[in-house]
């Protein structure tokens, strides 16, 4: 068994897939610096990310692959799923190998799972343009935090530059505790050192809100309240829409 | 904007939740530098309400007070309910302000006639205008327009928003005249028309010069109720299909009928709204639009209602057992428009 040791970013896999094709040597567990070793193996390579090699392979991929085929592959990458990086190592690994495109070829269960992997992240990406809520803060600033199951925050930057464009927002994923924001001209990734309240609960704290805030959030949530039609409450329909886990953050189920 | 907003968007959104209409497919504007907002294509709903509904849109009334005595409607002359009436900028600021938010990606407005159809008309066309030009609101706009206004200003409001409709609420004319009787057909239709005409006017227009006005770029629909009246799921969907014949006609709703005013009893007394024909209605409604069912297909003399048990394809197919059994390995894509015919 053949191990490579890697940093986990992705530019650190298509390192692996160039270092693999050198040394003609393929891995069967990829592993980071930090996690513990199998107890048998035959060799350990370690792969250290250089973007020059990357960017090789990343060009011979745009060769064998679709536009869309790639995103499908960073998407899946989003996923963060424990096993997503040997899948996507086995992926990429047929897809150079194979005389033709292999994106469509779901007889193969890697293919298939692929494709999959993108399917839920996508729906998830799909979920934080719907569900994510901004709150005004007092240096106009809107705030909004989630906490998507998968690292989809990269995937909505563009629809959100275009639909808010005109406004300073910050986008903070609680869970992956790094965010978004925009300045009205450009998007920055942003840390934050000091966890400060809204940080850990997602809502802004009083004296953080703009002085109309309240007001409207409480408009929204009396406007929720009344659009339901009481003979058809289908509280079923409602939850397969609006799965519960968004509920924590939305301003109308509060 | 303060408590008494509250109090107002309570009033008008509990009068404006009866209508159905709530996508907002179709249109795509990519946000500009200056604008507030895009539409995209598909559409988002940004939150769904316990009853199962999207809500894309803001759906809200301008006001509720209303000079026509419509049997069905919740907001009727003759109803002892609150009323309240929005100010144009309240209404703009809440669009602008829930959009912004997340809330919304749309405003669908409609509105009660007060004192005039060309009076509430007007007062319509100046909210979009407010939003588009003062505001620069770049997101999605549906309006209702009111019966009976004038072509002026249905031209005017077609300039400005996304999807114009009309509801025509029953499917021929005796029905609504006895549950409407300041309304007619004409008075829906001539609208319709008009509509229609700006429409393809605007498109005819923009082919010669790409920067002619667009005129409500993604078409209108309508709406009908039903289960307030006897008529039959073929009057209905042949109503549907005549108007799918007409350019420009994108969807017709079906509303099933929900008895807010019991007392009415030019009504029939409902114990539930009737939501399983109203969800054959809308299959009936998608074989006519997408897979090219005529509607003498789905109902005729022989079969004036659609089966409830059964969904009105596998009526279809067990009415005409000489088109099978199919062979699907070898059928061709248009096998079934061929058999039917």
């Amino acid at each position: 068994m053949n191990i490579y040791i890697y940093d986990k970013t992705f530019e650190g896999l298509l390192t692996v897939v160039f270092d693999a094709y050198f040394c003609r040597v393929f891995p069967d567990v990829l592993c980071s610096e930090a996690e513990i070793l199998p107890l048998f193996y035959n060799e350990v390579v370690h792969s250290y990310t250089d973007t020059e090699k990357s960017e090789r392979v990343w060009n011979g991929l745009q060769k064998k692959l679709s536009k869309l085929a790639l995103s499908t592959l960073t998407m899946a990458w989003l996923s963060e799923l424990p096993q997503v990086d040997m899948l996507l190592f086995r992926y990429i690994r047929k897809a150079i190998d194979s005389p033709q495109s292999i994106e469509t070829n779901f007889g193969d269960p890697d293919v298939l799972e692929v494709t999959k992997t993108w399917k839920k992240v996508s729906g998830e990406r799909h979920k934080v343009m719907q569900f994510l809520r901004f709150q005004k803060t007092v240096d106009d600033i809107y705030f909004a935090a989630m906490e998507p199951i998968y690292n989809v925050l990269p995937l909505v930057l563009d629809h959100l530059k275009d639909r808010f464009g005109g406004q300073k927002w910050l986008l903070y994923d609680l869970k992956r505790q790094y965010g978004y924001y925009y300045d009205l001209s450009a998007i920055e990734k942003v840390h934050f050192n000091n966890k400060e309240e809204h940080f850990i609960s997602g809502f802004l704290s009083g004296e953080l809100m703009e002085e109309d805030e309240e007001l409207f959030q409480r408009m929204w949530k009396q406007y929720f309240k009344s659009i339901a039609i009481k003979e058809r409450i289908n509280s079923k329909l409602h939850r397969q829409h609006m799965p519960v886990r968004f509920w924590k953050y939305l301003t109308e189920k509060q | 904007m303060n408590e008494a907003t509250i109090e107002k968007l309570k009033i008008l959104a509990e009068s404006a939740k009866y209508d159905v209409s709530c996508t907002s497919s179709g249109s795509s504007c990519a946000g500009k530098k200056g604008l507030v907002g895009s539409a995209s294509g598909w559409g988002i709903c940004h939150s769904f309400s316990e009853d199962g509904r999207c809500i894309a849109l803001l759906k809200i009334m301008l006001t509720n007070y209303c000079i026509y005595d419509c049997a069905y409607c919740i907001n009727r002359r003759s109803n002892d309910i609150p009323r309240a009436t929005l100010t144009v900028s309240e209404l703009v600021s809440l669009t602008i302000e829930f959009y912004k938010r997340n809330y919304i990606e749309e405003l669908f407005v409609s509105s009660g006639v007060v004192r005039s159809a060309d009076y509430t008309m007007e007062r319509l066309v100046r909210i979009v205008k407010d939003l588009r030009l003062v505001h620069r609101y770049n997101g999605y706009i549906h309006m209702k327009s009111i019966p009976g206004a004038s072509p002026e200003l249905i031209h005017e409001a077609g300039l400005y928003v996304d999807r114009l409709s009309v509801n025509i609420e029953t499917p021929n004319e005796p029905s609504l005249q006895m549950l409407a009787p300041e309304k007619d057909f004409q008075s829906i239709f001539t609208p319709m028309r008009h509509i229609q005409q700006g429409i393809l006017q605007s498109i005819e227009e923009r082919k010669k010069f790409r920067t002619a006005p667009r005129f409500a770029p993604t078409g209108q629909s309508t709406q009908m109720i039903v289960g307030a009246t006897a008529d039959t799921d073929k009057d209905i969907l042949s109503l549907s299909s005549a108007l799918y014949r007409r350019p420009t006609m994108r969807r017709v709703y079906y509303s099933g009928f929900i008895p807010v005013n019991g007392y009415d009893n030019r009504l029939p007394a409902l114990k539930q709204p009737p939501l399983v024909r109203e969800n054959r209605l809308y299959q009936a409604d998608w074989l006519m639009r997408f897979y090219q069912f005529r509607v003498d297909e789905i109902v005729n003399d022989a079969f004036p209602d659609l089966d409830l048990e059964v969904d009105p394809k596998l009526a279809w197919a067990l009415r005409n057992p000489q088109a099978f059994p199919v062979d699907i390995n070898r059928a061709d894509y248009e096998y079934y428009y061929g058999c039917r015919e």
